[in-house]
């Protein structure tokens, strides 16, 4: 058995007695494996030294690159977004700092236990648990999303001193943003919300991918959407070491961002609170325009929405009431509601009769109180039974004459007519600084037959009529128009036919250098038309505000205004006689006035439109005299006439 | 004042008559190198630095006495403190402390110990004992009692768990065997069969345990999860470069990208401060230690002391290379300190018990003659 543990030479026997061992021999055995583990020893740092030379050496620049890009971030800081405020410096939309409690939860093992210790420390209430499961849903995993928003000081301050118990969750500072006035404007300044795909394919297209780093909100309606690159500014950029848990240890450089331009708007939010107020419950909408350069004095849309529900997500309870809503409180109304003009259309088509021949202003027609067509037996009744006997232009104008309007529209060509009403801004576009303009709809053969394209369509339905012609003579028919293009046309007469696009904001200043870029007024089109013409319509708009349909309204008026009133069909009477008291209020007819003031030298020139209001004489008038008392006298209106109108048949429209 | 002067001489004489010049300044430079390193490891915290300086105080002392002993005493010492380790590898599995998982230390009310570390003194000590007395009579039998004398402890100590101051065990037994003459054919044999069995042994490894494993062999397999010790360690030394960062400089280091860096991974730290130069030096330093542990070992004058300086020298190695190839990622991630340096108070008395062995063994070469 010997034999097993030796090494070389001859083995020895099993047999050989123990006591011929030999020490020498033993003695040079062991120094032999003594010498073959050095040399193992020698080879294991000699290998040990080729790796040091190959990490250290060979290899020093990819991993130098690897220690550095594990040390350093790239962290962006978001810029402080654009102030909002009226043409008087009053703000209406403005960004402040808050405390936020974030959660990264890739970094967080259980996020709900995490989240009930926190609990322990902050108050989480359950509706802030759900917008987190919401934003966990459709955010990525790394990002860090807000939990609790605006945490008190004391809040942040037991919080810092439990941090540790909590990796992956921080304290932040953010940016919010505020709507001091809430619903009043809330169409016009919109709000913000958190970047979705939809923004970020936006982003994409306008190549600023890199500056939205870091920013978490952008405009989604309103003047915060249409101006969103003047207000959200350049973000700046630190560079940050950070250790293994990703906090930042000390900041090696940083170039400090710019904050967003600030927007003066043109309108008067003093103004704007007056009108909301006069429109009470009501809904509706109102544009006020000065026509002497396009600025939007204001743009009231009602009911209203608070804005600041929207920033850090809206609940689905306020959502669902706000959608829901039959009274739709998101829906922009100057900008997309489209109403048939009614009686207000008449001027406008007086003047294009003016100009293109088919009247003169002292031609009268008789007004049996009913329109025929040649051959046919519908009668086209006027409002008022009986009619309204010899009538001129003047006089159609004053007192709303319906068959002196169906006489013209049966002798008029729709394309000449459209044409005409196109130069004030009908049918199309103004151009207005809010995204999501509507064009309305101002009919002509092309358009019928665009409109009746389809295959469902034959080829009947797309011909135009002679009675689409009569009833488009008073503003029914295929006519839609919005309030923003209704006010944009007033003022355009009341510019004596020079129109200008009309706009919300008046001028940007660049925080940083303190320069104020003004926006100038811009000529949209000059309406070809001759002044004497014009003077005929406008004097007759005077006679509606002094002695016509719209004189009640003015009644003690310390100026002299101009204005029509109109009401707009929302259910076929199929000849019967009209009595609002009997149908159900949203069935109710609109109530139109167009109007402006001074009448010699107009400074503001607006649209009303109450929806389901009635007659506008009596629903629309008076808050367009409310308005124009306190814009021109600053006569603050008297208790808002929030009642709902009394339709009375004896008025005539 | 002559006197005094005498005093102190003779006082001085005393302690150093035993004490091996050049092992203890190849230790004590080496120990130098950790206390420096540990420094920047703990972020400048001087009370880790103190408190290994104090554990050097008493391995110090302790080395002094092992190697003021008679020889005679540590042939008698084998058997109980053998004994006694087992005894204590014993209490720890039935009422040890848990440490991240692991159950490796008795608490002694004054502080926490390893018997681990005690083994690794115990089991040569036992084995150099045993093949001592058989010197004589040596036959294949008593190669299957040395192998229960390592499997006993191994077990033990695997079953914490702690794999790799197992396989370090097992390793110093195995030395022990090798200089005693174990066969080259049963070592292949052992080898041979160590691999057949591999994978029977798989299915009962620990899934962190297959999880380094197979980190090793493909290191990009899970940069963030098993392998991110490994990628940082590497880091830290490659992006120390020649010259290294500079003490305190570390980066990797000092913002915590470096796992257990005052203990398994502090020559990541070494090497990413002082680089490849600091590298070379320190294996320079421990191969001044090796080599001088070697002749002493050459020289020693039993059998008994032959295989017990042997098996302590090439565990010194051992323990090194292993270390300084994990953090390197020469090899796969076994928590094995690195001799000397690492923080850690047992190892470093265990260590320097071996080197105070080993001065005894100098001391004694010709006064025991067989």
């Amino acid at each position: 058995m010997r034999r097993l543990f030796v090494k070389r030479g001859r083995p020895f026997s099993a047999l050989e007695p123990p006591e011929l061992k030999n020490p020498e021999r033993e003695l040079s055995h062991f120094r032999r494996r003594l010498i073959a583990a050095t040399a193992l020893i020698v080879l294991g740092f000699a290998g040990l030294v080729g790796r040091f030379v190959y990490l250290q050496l060979f290899q020093h620049q990819h991993y130098q690159t690897l220690a550095e890009s594990n040390r350093i971030a790239i962290v962006p800081i978001v810029p402080n977004r654009g102030v909002i405020t009226d043409r008087n410096g009053v703000v209406l939309a403005q960004s402040y700092s808050a405390y936020t409690l974030e959660v990264t939860p890739s970094r967080v093992k259980n996020l709900d236990e995490t989240i009930d210790e926190l609990a322990k420390l902050v108050d989480i209430q359950l509706r802030d648990r759900k917008r987190f499961r919401r934003l966990l849903e459709e955010t990525k995993n790394f990002e860090s999303l807000p939990l609790r928003t605006r945490l008190s000081d004391e809040e942040v301050a037991r919080f810092a001193v439990n941090r540790y118990r909590f990796p992956g969750v921080e304290i932040k500072a953010r940016l919010f943003r505020q709507y001091p006035f809430g619903e009043i404007a809330s169409h016009v300044i919109g709000y913000i919300g958190r970047i979705n795909d939809r923004d970020v394919e936006r982003i994409d297209e306008w190549d600023e991918t890199a500056n939205y780093k870091g920013s978490d909100y952008i405009g989604k309606v309103g003047l915060e959407l249409s101006y969103e690159r003047e207000l959200h500014g350049t973000t700046g950029v630190e560079e940050v070491e950070v250790d293994a848990g990703g906090r930042a240890v000390r900041t090696l450089s940083r170039t400090a961002p710019t904050s967003g331009n600030n927007l003066r708007l043109s309108l008067d939010i003093k103004l704007q609170q007056a009108i909301e107020a006069a429109f009470g419950d009501r809904r509706g909408a109102l544009v006020a325009i000065d026509p002497a350069n396009g600025e939007v004095l204001a743009f009231v849309s009602k009911p209203g929405f608070d804005p600041n529900l929207f920033v850090e997500g809206i609940d689905p309870a306020s959502w669902d009431a706000l959608n829901d809503s039959p009274d739709k409180p998101l829906l922009n109304r100057p900008l997309r509601g489209a109403y048939p003009p009614g009686s207000t259309i008449k001027p406008f088509l007086a003047l294009s009769a003016l100009t293109s021949g088919k009247r003169t202003a002292t031609q009268t027609i008789f007004d049996p109180g009913f329109f025929q067509i040649a051959g046919s037996a519908h009668r086209f009744n006027d409002d008022k039974k009986g009619g309204h006997g010899t009538v001129d232009m003047t006089k159609s104008i004053i007192v709303s004459c319906d068959t002196y309007y169906y006489m013209l529209g049966a002798d008029s060509d729709i394309d000449v007519t459209h044409d005409f009403l196109a130069q004030f801004g009908y049918g199309g576009k103004t151009g207005i600084d809010i995204e999501g303009e509507l064009p309305g709809v101002l009919p002509s053969r092309a358009w019928k037959r665009e409109r009746f394209a389809g295959k469902n369509y034959r080829e009947e339905h797309r011909k135009w009529y002679l009675g689409d012609s009569v009833s488009a003579g008073i503003g029914q028919g295929y006519n839609a128009f919005t309030p923003v293009q209704q006010a944009e046309a007033i003022a355009t007469i009341a510019n004596d036919g020079v129109a200008f696009r009309p706009h919300l904001v008046r001028s940007i200043e660049n925080v940083k250098t303190g320069a104020v870029r003004d926006i100038a007024p811009e000529l949209r089109h000059t309406v070809a038309v001759k002044p004497e013409h014009l003077a005929v319509v406008k004097n007759a708009l005077i006679g509606v505000a002094r002695e016509g349909t719209g004189a009640r309204a003015f009644v003690g008026a310390q100026y002299v205004s101009a204005g029509k009133t109109g009401t707009s069909q929302l259910f076929s009477l199929k000849g019967e006689k009209y009595s609002a008291g009997h149908i159900d209020e949203r069935l109710r007819d609109h109530a139109w006035y167009l109007a402006y003031a001074p009448a010699a030298h107009p400074r503001i020139a607006l649209a009303v439109l109450v929806e389901n209001g009635g007659f506008g004489a009596q629903a629309a008038a008076p808050i367009a005299r409310a308005v124009f008392d306190y814009y021109l006298l600053g006569r603050a209106p008297a208790a808002a006439s929030g009642e709902a109108p009394h339709p009375a048949d004896d008025e005539s429209d | 004042m002559r006197n005094f002067l005498a005093l102190v001489g003779r006082i001085w004489e005393i302690l150093a008559r035993r004490v091996d010049n050049f092992l203890m300044a190849s230790a004590l430079a080496i120990v130098g190198v950790g206390l420096v390193t540990l420094f920047s490891a703990s972020d400048q915290n001087m009370a880790r630095v103190s408190s290994q300086a104090l554990s050097l105080g008493f391995a110090l002392v302790l080395m002094w006495i092992v190697a003021n002993v008679a020889p005679q005493q540590l042939v008698r010492a084998a058997v109980p403190l053998y004994a006694a380790s087992v005894l204590l590898l014993v209490a720890v599995a039935l009422g040890g402390t848990m440490v991240n998982g692991s159950r490796r230390w008795l608490n002694l009310g004054i502080g926490r110990f390893q018997p681990s570390e005690l083994m690794k003194i115990a089991l040569p000590l036992m084995l150099a004992w045993y093949f001592q007395k058989r010197e004589a009579r040596l036959a294949f039998g008593d190669f299957i009692v040395a192998a229960v004398l390592i499997a006993l402890p191994v077990w033990l100590i695997k079953r914490e768990p702690d794999l790799g101051t197992a396989l370090m065990i097992g390793a110093s037994g195995f030395y022990v065997l090798y200089l005693a003459g174990l066969s080259w054919k049963i070592m292949l044999g052992l080898a041979a069969a160590a691999g057949a069995a591999a994978p029977l042994v798989w299915p009962h490894l620990h899934d962190y345990q297959q999880e380094r494993i197979l980190t090793f062999i493909d290191p990009a397999r899970d940069p963030l999860g098993a392998g991110y010790h490994s990628a940082q360690a590497s880091i830290a030394l490659g992006s120390g470069g020649v010259i290294g960062k500079g003490w305190l400089n570390g980066t990797q280091t000092h913002l915590d990208f470096l796992p257990e860096r005052h203990t398994d991974f502090i020559f990541a730290v070494f090497g990413e401060e002082f680089g490849l130069i600091g590298n070379t030096v320190l294996l320079l330093l421990y191969l001044l230690l090796i080599g001088r542990a070697l002749m002493i070992t050459a020289n020693a004058s039993t059998l008994f002391t032959r295989l017990l300086a042997g098996a302590i020298t090439l565990m010194f190695f051992t323990y090194a290379f292993v270390n300084m190839a994990m953090v390197s990622g020469l090899l796969p991630i076994v928590g094995v300190p690195l001799p000397l340096v690492s923080y850690g108070g047992t190892a470093l008395v265990s260590l320097f018990v071996g080197l105070g062995i080993l001065m005894n063994v100098q001391a004694n070469r010709k006064l025991v003659k067989t």
